[in-house]
């Protein structure tokens, strides 16, 4: 018997941080831009490497 | 209107630092992306910029002296056209509504996936518990499905109250109760030790429906997001001449009657006024649909909206602005849509016969149990409430806005925007279909005549010189000829053409008859240049507006689609006519002005019809506004597209016809699942009078019908085709 209310409060546990979670970065607003967000993963932040000066160093 | 939101620094950014938040159009993948955000942070004391692709957005850091008008010319040097965003439009509204149903929706998928692990080891296991447990986790389901059911059941208890208060019991008010019922039955059932909890129904109601709303809401948005208003076409800057002959600028809602203002090339008229120096022409496509180019000379009125195409000219502003005809067709445009708002979404009508038909049931199968068969208050009040829970319209609450996100995402594939929630609903409705032809039926922009007949040498060399040039004719030359060289020592002189001269010394002109020398009749005013080079014979070049490839096709379609065809264009009777002969339309009528248009739709209205109004121009807005449905070209004025419940990209017209299409599949979808749940409904509620109904049996009832009717709006994949 405590073996099962050890399990259910371990469940309840488990959901609540998932959902606090998902409400977090909900309200850090990660889901404003989904359309933009799934563009922004093709895009390169970084200036292109100079691969000339890498050679000298 | 539109106004400058300046939020103070926050604690991140530097003290002085501003926020300018603009709005961007056309911006649609991460080319645009990185070309606005990297072409902003180059701006000098630009710190950051950011773009949200789904509203169109950007959030523009600075330095204390920065000049949002820079930020809005460095974007139209980038090829996009922004305006400052203005607070009081809120999109953000929009936003907190779709994050707040969202939290509804994380909120009752937790209770939904906690509540029915416990309620089903209740009903399954109940033998090989003891009275104990039995007990703990029937609260321990109590404790979770009370707190999720309530909040994520908030967006509809206020809706339901808000009803009621309007005096009108709307959907909301049977979910409300039971929800509401649900949890009350549970706790007694809990109580009194029985198996009859609906706690696990408590959850899944508000969660099934809540996926509906969001799917809603997110149609909804799509619709807003294009947040343009007629408004943004006033919120331009002028030039206006002082008293000492020095040039100020100023808001165009700030010229007063009787104010000097300069033009020049490229800019648009925001006010009505007089010519009073200069000469120049003039692109009234937007306003009256007219192609050809309009010569203005001093003297000339001319209205709000024109474009200013080669020479500067000063105008005395006539009118103030609220007197515009640009103001004027705003004023129009507010009377339609308030027609429109008349319109009852079948979801409404359909709620208008369920809710009394189940409430009146509930209370009956009460009353008949309790007093004619005598058993008791308690048995009563169940079988009473378990009707309630039963036919709770999960299905119907998924019907519409399922088969609207596929039929949205169909059409969206097809670059056709579905731009107001119940388009596609109106749309299925439409028996006449009424096209402007400028824009519309047309591609709306000069194309070169008999390509073929033309040597390709003369071509190319004259395609040099007009490489140079903005003029309409002069890029419809270098479209025609491709890619290739540019006369670099080229200079254009306005309102006459461009002279260019080769390194041997020879002379090569480009623009007017008269200016290239050539002698001849005038072929249709603005539709002709002139290419000579040296003392050889001048070669000429013939331009129209031609029609879209696929019109006549597209006409061809909606006809067999049972639609009435015609036009209703400002242009010229011969152009109309001759467009209207090319793609087979008997009905046509010509040189119509905006009040004209919408009293002929206000004819047709009166006649029993439903129109499709299709159209682009300023002149259409209004018009736009009035149709039982409207869609527009992507190519459209803001003003017009806003007014637009479609809007299609691309020269291909036959989108308007597939739109009509998907929309009769959709709404064939969406009535199957009004008869579906209605079939569904019809078993239920004999079972629930009968007192058959147990808990496992309500929820099992509520998952499948809410699963058959998402699956039958997936359909409309395999059906669509024309």
């Amino acid at each position: 018997m405590p073996g099962l209310g050890l399990i259910i409060l371990a469940a309840l546990l488990l959901g609540l941080g998932g959902l606090a979670a998902f409400i977090w970065a909900l309200k850090s607003g990660q889901y404003d831009d989904l359309e933009g967000a799934s563009w922004r993963i093709l895009i390169d932040e970084d200036p292109p490497v100079d691969t000339q000066r890498h050679r000298r160093e | 209107m539109v106004a400058l939101t300046f939020s103070p620094s926050a604690a991140d950014r530097p003290a002085h630092a501003v926020r300018i938040e603009l709005l961007v159009r056309g911006a649609r993948c991460a080319n645009c992306l990185t070309k606005i955000e990297s072409g902003l942070r180059a701006v000098r004391g630009v710190t950051d910029a950011r773009l949200n692709l789904t509203t169109g957005k950007l959030v523009v850091d600075a330095e204390a002296p920065a000049d949002p008008q820079t930020m809005i010319g460095r974007l139209a040097e980038l090829g996009y056209e922004a305006w400052l965003f203005d607070p009081a439009k809120a999109i953000s509204g929009r936003e907190q509504e779709g994050r707040a149903l969202l939290v509804c929706l994380a909120v009752s998928g937790f209770g939904v996936a906690f509540v029915v692990g416990l309620t089903d080891a209740l009903w399954y296991g109940a033998r090989d518990m003891g009275p104990a447990t039995r007990l703990m986790i029937s609260w321990l389901a109590a404790l979770v499905a009370s707190p999720t059911a309530l909040y994520a059941g908030s967006p509809f208890f206020a809706s339901a109250i808000r009803s009621i208060r309007a005096g009108r019991a709307n959907m909301d008010v049977p979910i409300s109760l039971a929800i509401l019922f649900s949890l009350g039955l549970s706790y007694y059932e809990t109580f009194r030790g029985g198996r009859h909890t609906y706690f696990d129904a408590a959850v899944m109601l508000p969660f099934l429906l809540l996926i509906g709303r969001y799917l809603d809401f997110l149609v909804r948005r799509k619709a807003s997001s294009a947040a343009a208003d007629i408004v943004a076409m006033q919120a331009v800057q002028v030039r206006r001449l002082r008293e000492d002959g020095t040039l100020e600028t100023v808001w165009a809602r700030d010229v007063r009657p009787g104010d000097r203002i300069l033009f020049s090339a490229g800019e648009r008229v925001p006010v009505d006024g007089d010519v009073v120096e200069g000469e120049t022409s003039l692109d009234v496509s937007l306003l009256t649909g007219e192609t050809a180019a309009h010569l203005a000379r001093a003297g000339e009125r001319i209205e709000a909206g024109a474009i200013v195409l080669d020479r500067p000219i000063m105008i005395r502003a006539g009118k103030p602005l609220e007197d515009s005809l640009v103001a004027r067709i705003g004023r129009l445009i507010e009377a339609g849509q308030q027609a429109r708002n008349r319109y009852v979404r079948l979801a409404d009508r359909a709620a208008a016969i369920y809710v009394p038909l189940v409430h009146g049931l509930a209370l009956a199968v009460f009353l008949v149990w309790f007093i004619v068969l005598h058993a008791g208050l308690a048995v009563a009040l169940r079988n009473g409430i378990s009707l309630l829970i039963v036919t709770c319209p999960c299905a119907l609450g998924l019907a519409v806005p399922a088969v609207q996100v596929v039929a949205t995402g169909l059409l969206f594939r097809r670059g056709v925007l579905v731009k107001s929630g119940d388009g596609l609903e109106r749309l299925a409705e439409a028996d006449v279909a009424v096209f402007d032809k400028t824009g519309t039926l047309t591609e709306g922009r000069p194309r070169l005549l008999d390509a073929a007949a033309i040597a390709d040498v003369t071509l190319q060399r004259a395609a040099r010189l007009a490489r140079v040039s903005h003029h309409p004719l002069a890029v419809a030359l270098a479209e025609a000829a491709g890619a290739g060289p540019v006369s670099l020592g080229a200079r254009e002189i306005p309102g006459s053409g461009i002279e260019a001269v080769e390194p041997n010394g020879t002379r090569c002109l480009l623009g007017h008859a008269t200016f290239v020398g050539a002698e001849s009749p005038p072929f249709e005013t603005g539709s002709e240049i002139w290419y000579r080079e040296g003392d050889c014979p001048p070669a000429r070049f013939a331009f129209a507006d031609q029609l879209r490839p696929d019109a006549a096709e597209t006409m061809q379609a909606l006809k067999r689609l049972g639609l009435k065809v015609e036009i209703v264009s400002g242009d010229r009777r011969e152009t109309v006519a001759r467009a209207a002969n090319a793609t087979a339309i008997e009905d046509w009528t010509a040189a119509v002005n905006p009040v004209e248009k919408t009293e002929h739709l206000k004819r047709l209205r009166a006649a029993g019809r439903k129109v499709l109004m299709v159209g682009d121009g300023l002149n259409d807005a209004a018009a736009l506004a009035l149709a039982h449905v409207s869609m527009s070209p992507g190519t459209a004025l803001d003003a017009t597209q806003a007014n637009a419940d479609f809007v299609f990209q691309g020269a291909s017209l036959l989108p308007v016809a597939q739109a009509v299409a998907a929309s009769r599949t959709a709404r064939r979808r969406m009535l199957e699942n009004f008869g579906f749940a209605a079939a569904y409904n019809a078993v239920a509620i004999p079972l629930a009078a009968l007192g058959l109904v147990t808990p496992l049996i309500a929820s099992i009832a509520m998952a499948s019908s809410s699963l058959i009717v998402t699956l039958n709006a997936l359909r409309q994949h395999l059906q669509d085709r024309i």
